[in-house]
């Protein structure tokens, strides 16, 4: 094991030897390496294929703008599909495999599609596989999905964990190079609180990939002398490999920092990422620039890549793809590439320049006015075609070639609010555009300053008038300061395919098809070709295509225009977005008083919102989850029964307004209900529908405690703080959810009373004299424990429910447990409780399903017009109150072993089926225990009126037709005996 | 977002919920309005591009009703009210 193209010096530590595994060979690397850069030492250029033609591709970059060299990082159900090898660190024993290819990187099956190139152009899905219609789904793409693609997934459960945080600051500064660390050291110095986020993860930017020079010394070492300052300064927090991925409102940004991602697996109780939300006073944005290729046939073979990453390469990581290189460029910045590699001890076979006036060395031969017109080498370069300013060809021998078409400043975070770039002529790029998001400001290469003193002196100034620091800023250090000119050269002319976007395999030529087809917004141009809507986001490849769409156009860049840059600047792990909202911790779980006294009865448990309720209580012998419910009906209407119902929600009204106040929310009278007592209520909503219901018990003349279905809690709460706040400032009333403040829980059934008997204190009457159907009062059990009573009924049975602090609720579940033995008492669950209230008639959500109103439910009556009460004007309009409106029915089968199936819709007994013959709907069915077959409750035009009626209930999606008669909705106790028992 | 509350200082719009036109505020008088003016109420609201008043309520918070200036095309917040002021200098009592 050598690395034969492993340079000498770098920021590596060359003594310790980092195994890791690529495509199941061995080979090793350095600390401070990347996985690209590890491989280019190792002599391996090729690492991955391209998207679409399945072309051998190489690293194009040194950095996150990278579009070729994606791999699966990791194995097993840590792999990590599509991940940068120019960013991934190194770690011992890292495993990687390069990703879309059949069966190996080397020989790829697929690679056929190159050949078949010219079916899979522009927009060749819009165009191709057209026909038969029935082959696409079948046949066409499930094809083309395997064929394209990037990385699969594992499929399994990632182990890591991710989270969320929140920091604050005076000055957010993202990126750490240059104009970076000069406006951390500015602001740092100044007393700022300031954090200085950097996507690398050795923080100093381009100085670690130059041989620049900043007071004389190695760039590298003012890098270190700035990061020792600024780790020293307590008001400086550095954040290395932290990406900002967005630009939000009000100074909310948002970053990735990547905690554990250069580890084989993160620390014991250390997330893998941390997706931060950074609220800043002000952000100066010193994201640098990336360097922009030049198109030319075959330019996409592995070994050609950016000048500037094969410079970063040589000067930062001790690598180079190959011992003898060449370089193309248009502009200065090129030959800097060409002079460090040299310096190396790199064979530079010649520096291709485009323009006549280039510079000349003594070190290698310049080919000035000339052009790279062609590569060769199967899988990796092997030579270079060059053609001269005298239009002669030459072919020089190469395994590497840096391309330098100049530099684009990175301007994405300055439009994530709508703000464009606009276009600088000198540097003939895109910079920061005016209209940019508040509080935001840029320096350095970001904002057209590409010269290190430039960068260097706009970081500190930006940093001083962001923060509106007084005094003299520190002083600049010397550093070069070329002027930068950049000339606009994009393509090479009369290529049949150079390649813009290497990642989705777009090519000069599609952009012209493009153009030519009509596709000619920019907006248009980017979906049609697919250019820059890779996981790179078009960062190497977007301003090339607008230039070339610009040209055909016969319009400037600037007037055609750029795409949209929208967040994140570089791809997000969607676990990083979950956080620690996975699995069960998706949401808030609710856990009634009782539950855990409900698991040890092996209670089965369902979902209720965020509350988890017992669904049913097995018992031994019990296999079926009806006959648990059956038997939990039956038990409770025989004697008793327990249920937690603390999910309802209970809203505390209090103040000598309180009962003017229920009266405008309920559209039934509450002013008159006397104290100790308990009444129904229905809200509405304004628009006159039904919102929800409850009841409410009036504990004393300004306090009532009114109580929600589960699912509406929240919202009803809020509705009522809307009316109390918003419709009626100045009543004299105030609200408190006291949902989970007390364990409440209904006990029902024949028995039930006598059951209560045994727990409430003597001192409390509760006969059906002293305390009957519908009273509530304040009460005290078990010795002396305050309680609330209220003597409502949800089954239909002679029932209360009773109330005490939650953390009584367990012992009070298992007093009733224990004290009913001698009535056989039973828990049920939420499935019985549904069963009964069909039973009984009574709405629940089904009914109450945002269509419905008080007429229809039955209760148009109640809705008093005595008062003003929210949504009783609109209650009546002429539309709800048809004489055919829908009214409340039962509905039960005429043969007994027939079903019900609510969504089922109810018509006439004979006649046409369908929808304008539609006559009402089923709402809730359940089997009856009680009456020993299934029934159903529903709404039926005019139903009132129609008891008796046999109709057909129809379900035509699952094929169903039911002979049903409706009846009254009460089909338990109708007279209401039982309640009152 | 970052609203700032008249009496919590500035909280991230995250603890709110979100209602809509804080043109709910105006509920029709019972004695005197029309059907027409309740059908406007319910439901007909302006959209604008721009300066839009909006209720949010501080559910994470004080429970609170809010009155918030919002430009819905900037999103920048010109102005909070507690929803409670806001009517009250609109005219509703009891």
């Amino acid at each position: 094991m050598t690395q034969p193209n492993r340079l000498n010096g770098g920021l590596i530590d060359h003594e310790t030897r980092l195994k890791f595994i690529f495509d199941g060979k061995d080979y090793y690397g350095h600390p401070g390496d990347t996985l690209a850069s590890a491989l280019l030492a190792n002599g391996v250029r090729l690492m991955g294929r391209s998207f679409k033609y399945h072309r051998p591709r190489g690293p194009l970059t040194a950095g996150s703008e990278e579009p070729n060299a994606l791999v699966e990082l990791r194995g097993g159900n840590r792999q990590e599909p599509n991940t940068r090898a120019t960013t991934a660190e190194l770690y011992d024993g890292l495993f990687a495999k390069s990703q879309n290819r059949f069966p190996s990187l080397a020989f790829d099956a697929m690679a056929i599609n190159d050949r078949f190139s010219n079916f899979l152009t522009a927009g060749f899905y819009y165009k191709t596989f057209m026909w038969p219609a029935a082959f696409w789904e079948k046949i066409y793409e499930p094809i083309i999905r395997k064929a394209a693609g990037l990385g699969a997934l594992s499929m399994r459960a990632d182990p890591d964990e991710y989270d969320k945080g929140f920091r604050h600051c005076d000055l957010l500064i993202t990126g750490a190079g240059p104009s970076g660390l000069m406006a951390a050291l500015t602001a740092g110095r100044g007393g700022a609180e300031v954090i200085l986020a950097d996507e690398d993860f050795e923080m100093g930017g381009r100085l670690n990939a130059e041989t620049l020079a900043i007071n004389d010394a190695p760039a590298r070492d003012w890098v270190v002398a700035a990061l020792a300052e600024l780790s020293s300064l307590p008001n400086v927090r550095l954040m290395p490999r932290t990406t900002v991925i967005g630009a939000f409102d009000h100074g909310i940004y948002g970053a990735v920092e990547r905690v554990s991602d250069h580890l084989k697996t993160p620390a014991e109780g250390k997330p893998r990422q941390i997706l931060w939300r950074i609220y800043t006073q002000k952000t100066l944005l010193c994201a640098g620039a990336t360097e922009r290729p030049i198109a030319f046939e075959n330019n996409d073979r592995p070994g050609i890549m950016l000048a500037s990453a094969l410079r970063t390469y040589a000067n930062r990581f001790a690598a180079t793809p190959a011992r003898r290189v060449a370089v193309f460029t248009n502009n200065d910045d090129g030959h800097r590439t060409a002079r460090d590699l040299h310096a190396q001890g790199v064979k530079i076979a010649a520096v291709v320049d485009t323009r006549p006036d280039a510079q000349s060395s003594s070190d290698y031969e310049v080919l000035k006015g000339a052009q790279v017109i062609d590569s060769k080498g199967r899988l990796g370069l092997t030579f270079a075609e060059v053609k001269l300013a005298d239009g002669s060809t030459r072919t020089i021998e190469c395994g590497a070639l840096g391309v330098s078409g100049g530099w684009n400043p990175n301007v994405h975070l300055t439009c994530h609010q709508r703000g464009r770039p606009t276009w600088n002529d000198d540097l003939a790029a895109f910079v920061p555009g005016d209209t940019l998001p508040p509080g935001l400001s840029v320096a350095g290469a970001a904002n057209g300053s590409f010269s290190t003193h430039g960068a260097l002196k706009s970081g500190a100034e930006a940093a001083k008038k962001a923060l509106g620091l007084k005094g003299r800023l520190p002083k600049t250090p010397q550093a070069e300061d070329a002027p930068v000119s950049q000339t606009p050269f994009w393509y090479v002319e009369g290529c049949a395919r150079a390649w813009l976007d290497q990642q989705n395999d777009v090519t000069v030529k599609d952009v012209k098809l493009s153009h030519q087809e009509g596709f000619r917004s920019v907006e248009h141009l980017k979906r049609y070709t697919t250019l820059g809507m890779a996981t790179d986001q078009g960062k190497t490849s977007n301003l090339g295509g607008l230039a070339i769409m610009a040209e055909l156009a016969g319009k400037s860049i600037p007037e055609v225009g750029t795409t949209i840059f929208r967040p994140p600047y570089t791809p997000v792990p969607i676990g990083t977005f979950g956080g620690r909202m996975r699995g069960m911790e998706f949401h808030p779980t609710r856990l009634t008083p009782s539950h855990f006294w409900a698991k040890e009865r092996g209670a089965v448990f369902v979902e209720v919102g965020n509350w988890l309720r017992a669904q049913w209580f097995p018992i031994e012998g019990e296999t079926h989850w009806r006959q648990s419910v059956d038997r939990e009906v039956r038990q409770t209407r025989a004697s008793v029964g327990v249920c937690d119902c603390t999910t309802l929600g209970k809203i505390d009204v209090q103040g000598t307004d309180a009962a003017t106040f229920l009266n405008k929310i309920y559209c039934n009278g509450f002013a008159k209900l006397a104290v100790g007592k308990t009444r129904y209520g229905l809200m509405l909503r304004e628009d006159g529908i039904a919102m929800d219901d409850g009841t409410a018990g009036r504990l004393a003349e300004d306090h009532f405690v009114v109580t929600t279905t589960t699912a509406n809690a929240i919202k009803v709460y809020q509705h009522m703080e809307f009316v109390r706040q918003c419709l009626f400032p100045d009543l004299d009333v105030q609200l408190i959810s006291t949902t989970e403040a007390w364990a409440q829980y209904a006990v029902a059934g024949p028995n039930s009373r006598k059951l209560l008997q045994k727990i409430v204190d003597p001192a409390f009457d509760i006969s059906n004299d002293a305390f009957p159907f519908m009273a509530c009062g304040n009460i005290t059990v078990c010795g002396g424990l305050r309680a609330r009573l209220f003597r409502i009924s949800f089954s239909g049975e002679l029932a209360f429910e009773i109330a005490v602090p939650s953390r009584y609720g367990d012992a009070l579940m298992r007093k009733l447990m224990s004290e009913g033995e001698e009535f056989d008492v039973i828990p049920y669950g939420t499935e019985a409780l549904g069963v009964m209230r069909i039973e009984k008639g009574h709405a629940a959500g089904n009914e109450l399903n945002g269509t419905t109103t008080a007429l229809n439910l039955g209760m148009g009556r109640m809705v008093s017009k005595a008062k003003d009460s929210i949504g009783s004007k609109l209650s009546e309009r002429d539309g709800l109150n048809e004489d055919d409106a829908l009214k409340q029915v039962g509905i039960k089968p005429l043969n007994p072993a027939e079903k019900i199936t609510a969504g089922g819709h109810l018509m006439a007994a004979d006649g046409p089926v369908d929808a304008s013959h539609d006559q009402g709907y089923v709402t809730s069915a359940a089997f009856s225990p009680t009456l020993d077959h299934m029934i159903g409750l529903g709404f039926l035009k005019n139903g009132g009126d129609r008891l008796g009626e046999k109709m057909r209930l129809v379900s035509p999606v699952t094929d169903l037709t039911v002979e049903v008669e409706i009846v009254s909705a009460h089909f338990v106790d109708p007279e209401g005996e039982r309640l009152r028992a | 977002m970052i609203i700032n509350h008249p009496l919590l200082g500035p909280r991230d719009s995250a603890e709110f919920v979100y209602m809509g036109d804080a043109a709910l505020i105006d509920r029709p008088d019972p004695d005197t309005a029309s059907p027409e003016d309740w059908h406007d109420y319910a439901y007909l609201r302006d959209n604008p591009a721009g300066e839009h008043r909006e209720l949010w309520f501080h559910e994470g918070g004080d429970r609170s009703w809010l009155v918030v200036t919002r430009n819905t095309v900037t999103h920048e917040i010109s102005k909070v009210e507690l929803a409670r002021d806001v009517a009250r200098a609109r005219g509703r009592s009891t």
